[in-house]
């Protein structure tokens, strides 16, 4: 497998060589900024592509067909459309948090996106508690959507906001024991060790029947992690008009739109990577031309294939299932999902501890 | 991978994160150099549904969703616990499962319990 990491290491040498230690830090930290906005914009505007495009497809519609080849020009065009559409100011609304929730929301997103690994040596931040790091900041956009809805000084937003809140601090819990099930059979929380622990064949397959348990519980949890159908509360149309963001207009209403896509990337990303190891290829133990051929296919493409294949599968809900009421929520959270994953972690640690795992 | 290690993560968390700030800045900013800008009595209110505004909406709420925050409060701590014990769990073998099998047998009494009092109901 190609390495990225001697590219980084071969260019950090390269700007040693010519400038002092500060200005190469600067330089990195400025060109590690640029290349995490870019990803951040192409991912959102491919994901609305994506989402509009499959969506159409699933009520057997076309889609977006006149802008550019198959509408591939749509997204562009609008986002133009909202840069060039008036921020409305309200009055009664609690400008300090109105604008600061923006904030909160794109930051968390974008913090999350640079702790993925995109391939081999391809990754930003590399901490030794790397999933548990995503876990915390992923809360923290939670806050954001909290803000939107109490800042508003709308009925609507704050049923909204509120909704989200008790469904998002609820189904975290499913999402963290579904993760811990698996840095309990995996024993780090390393983000390049887990993917690297997954060389012989992938958790999902390696874990036995707990890690396949863990995988339902993340995909059901993740998908309401993301208020998307049929978890979509918060911003339920018929109910709620628009839910949280009913009063944030152009681009400001604009950043909840590429949170909302981008948390949906970062969950599939996560998925792919706790549970359909990242940027590895698919190997078989014991086939070795087999898992040759699989090598030579880029560590990119496994990971973006696999992270797009799972956001497939949350659009694909959202299309299928009827909306849930508030009471079933919680309750099928609380009273179903939340003990089975208790349930499998238990059930995980005594596979690990007896040896049952390949 | 020496780059990324010798920056450290801490300064790359940071960058993150002022990218972040940074992406929302330039969008605001751009947005409001090349939108309209015009101001009207009936725009600036509320829009909530199309009719016009009744009272305060920064008003008591349910008090439903306060009592799945504490619950909330109670299992994510207890998540956060497990953590450290997860990474050692495969060393330690099954001195760790009858650990966390007395940890975890406090913690369902405890979900029992809130269960029993009608917690868990939506009312």
């Amino acid at each position: 497998m190609f390495d990225f990491g001697k590219w980084t290491t071969a260019f950090n040498d390269f700007l040693l060589g010519c400038m002092p230690e500060w200005a190469a830090l600067l330089i990195e930290c400025v060109l590690i900024a640029v290349a995490v906005l870019g990803a951040y914009t192409v991912l959102a505007l491919f994901y609305i592509l994506y989402e509009r495009k499959l969506c159409a497809w699933f009520q057997c519609r076309l889609g977006p067909m006149r802008v550019g080849k198959w509408g591939l020009l749509q997204v562009f065009a609008d986002m133009f459309k909202i840069l060039i559409k008036e921020i409305i100011s309200i009055k009664g609304t609690d400008k300090f948090l109105f604008r600061l929730a923006p904030y909160i929301v794109i930051t968390s997103s974008v913090t999350m996106l640079a702790c993925l690994p995109w391939g081999n040596g391809l990754q930003i931040i590399n901490f030794n508690i790397g999933i548990f790091f995503i876990l915390a900041v992923s809360s923290v956009g939670v806050l954001g959507i909290l803000l939107a809805g109490w800042a508003s000084n709308n009925k609507y937003t704050l049923i909204g906001a509120m909704r989200s809140g008790a469904q998002m601090v609820s189904y975290e819990i499913s999402l963290g024991l579904a993760i811990l099930t698996i840095v309990v059979f995996s024993g780090t929380m390393n983000i390049n060790e887990l993917v690297w622990e997954q060389e012989s064949a992938w958790f999902l397959f390696r874990g036995h029947i707990p890690a396949i348990i863990a995988f339902l519980i993340y995909i059901v949890a993740a998908t309401a992690e993301t208020n998307r159908g049929p978890f979509d509360l918060p911003e339920a149309e018929h109910e709620l008009v628009a839910g949280y963001h009913t009063e944030y207009s152009g681009i400001t209403f604009g950043f909840y739109y590429l949170a909302e896509y981008l948390n949906l990337f970062i969950v599939s990303g996560v998925a792919s990577l706790m549970f359909l190891g990242g940027w590895m290829p698919f190997h078989v133990a014991g086939w070795e031309a087999f898992n040759n051929v699989m090598d030579y296919i880029p560590s990119v493409v496994w990971f973006l294939g696999k992270s797009f294949f799972i956001s497939f599968i949350i659009i694909w809900f959202k299309w299928t299932f009827p909306r849930v009421r508030i009471d079933q929520l919680l309750a099928f959270e609380w009273k179903y999902l939340m003990p089975l994953a208790l349930a499998n972690l238990v059930l995980m640690a005594v596979f690990v501890a007896l040896g049952w795992h390949f | 991978m020496s780059l990324l290690l010798e920056i450290g993560n801490g300064a790359l968390a940071i960058t993150a994160v002022l990218t972040g700030i940074l992406l929302v800045v330039a969008a605001t900013v751009i947005a409001k150099l090349i939108s309209p800008k015009s101001y009207t009595v009936k725009k600036a209110e509320t829009f909530e549904c199309g009719i016009p505004t009744r009272g305060q909406s920064m008003i008591q709420f349910k008090s439903g969703y306060y009592i799945f925050a504490i619950l909330f409060l109670i299992f994510d701590v207890e998540t956060v616990f497990l953590y450290p014990w997860a990474v050692v769990a495969k060393s330690l073998g099954t001195t760790s499962l009858l650990c966390i099998g007395i940890f975890m047998v406090i913690l369902v009494l405890g979900l029992a319990y809130a269960w029993k009092k009608g917690a868990l109901k939506w009312q």
